[in-house]
């Protein structure tokens, strides 16, 4: 199991990270058997301080899957930036995860993207496991 | 007339990939409980441990968030649906 970003894909993934920076930045992402093709940017709605943190609110996650179905693809899953840490999730990334979707993490470092890497939620919800990330 | 609960993306590998899957039950608790006894794969990712939902769990009676109705006791009538849906969340600490 693995992701193949098609062309474009992973710059605006950093693009949108550039942007926010320093706070997180957060977006869905859509394809088919495992090859993404399109991005959604989407706003952090957190509370709890948006350069530690992001949030997407349910309203705007049923427009995320609206769009999926307009798109005719597959919501594979959602990406976010981590300003200043590194690509690797954390335990509230854990605590918060949803199974059978990719989430991938862009690291932000002083305005400059660096790593990026793609996790899944283990089936009993107790880690992650990284999967490869290729590009097109 | 039975009820429907919408099942989001990531949940639907648990429940053969249906979209919607018609339950039955006097309460949004009651219908939550058929759907998770139909498709028990569901139940760790909507409840904790102790059996509570998890706060990123998001359900909606109709178009009203449950938190703002009776919660899990809300009573529900034939026809009402319930929609599930994520707060997608996380963060670098």
């Amino acid at each position: 199991m693995g992701l193949k970003l098609e062309s474009g894909v992973a710059d605006a993934i950093r693009a949108h990270g550039v942007e926010t920076y320093p706070n997180e930045c957060c977006g869905a992402f859509y394809g088919r058997d495992g090859v993404v093709s399109s991005t959604y940017a989407m706003p952090n709605t957190t509370e709890l301080g948006p350069r530690r943190r992001f949030q997407i609110s349910p309203r705007d996650y049923m427009n995320a899957e609206k769009r999926a179905s307009e798109l005719g693809m597959e919501m594979l899953g959602f990406y976010h930036s981590h300003p200043d840490h590194p690509a690797r999730p954390s335990q509230f990334d854990l605590d918060h995860a949803w199974p059978s979707l990719s989430y991938i993490i862009v690291s932000i470092k002083e305005g400059v993207p660096e790593d990026m890497t793609s996790w899944r939620l283990q089936e009993d919800r107790s880690a992650f496991d990284q999967e490869n990330l290729t590009h097109a | 007339m039975p009820n429907t609960i919408h099942i989001p993306t990531p949940l639907r590998p648990f429940t053969d990939k249906q979209e919607s899957v018609e339950v039955s039950g006097a309460t949004v608790g009651e219908l939550l409980k058929d759907l998770t006894t139909r498709h028990d794969g569901l139940k760790k990712h909507l409840y904790t441990d102790d059996g509570r939902l998890r706060n990123f769990v998001n359900v909606y009676l109709n178009d009203e968030d449950i938190r703002y109705l009776q919660k899990e006791q809300t009573p529900v009538k034939p026809g009402d649906s319930l929609s599930i849906v994520p707060s997608v969340a996380g963060g670098v600490l």
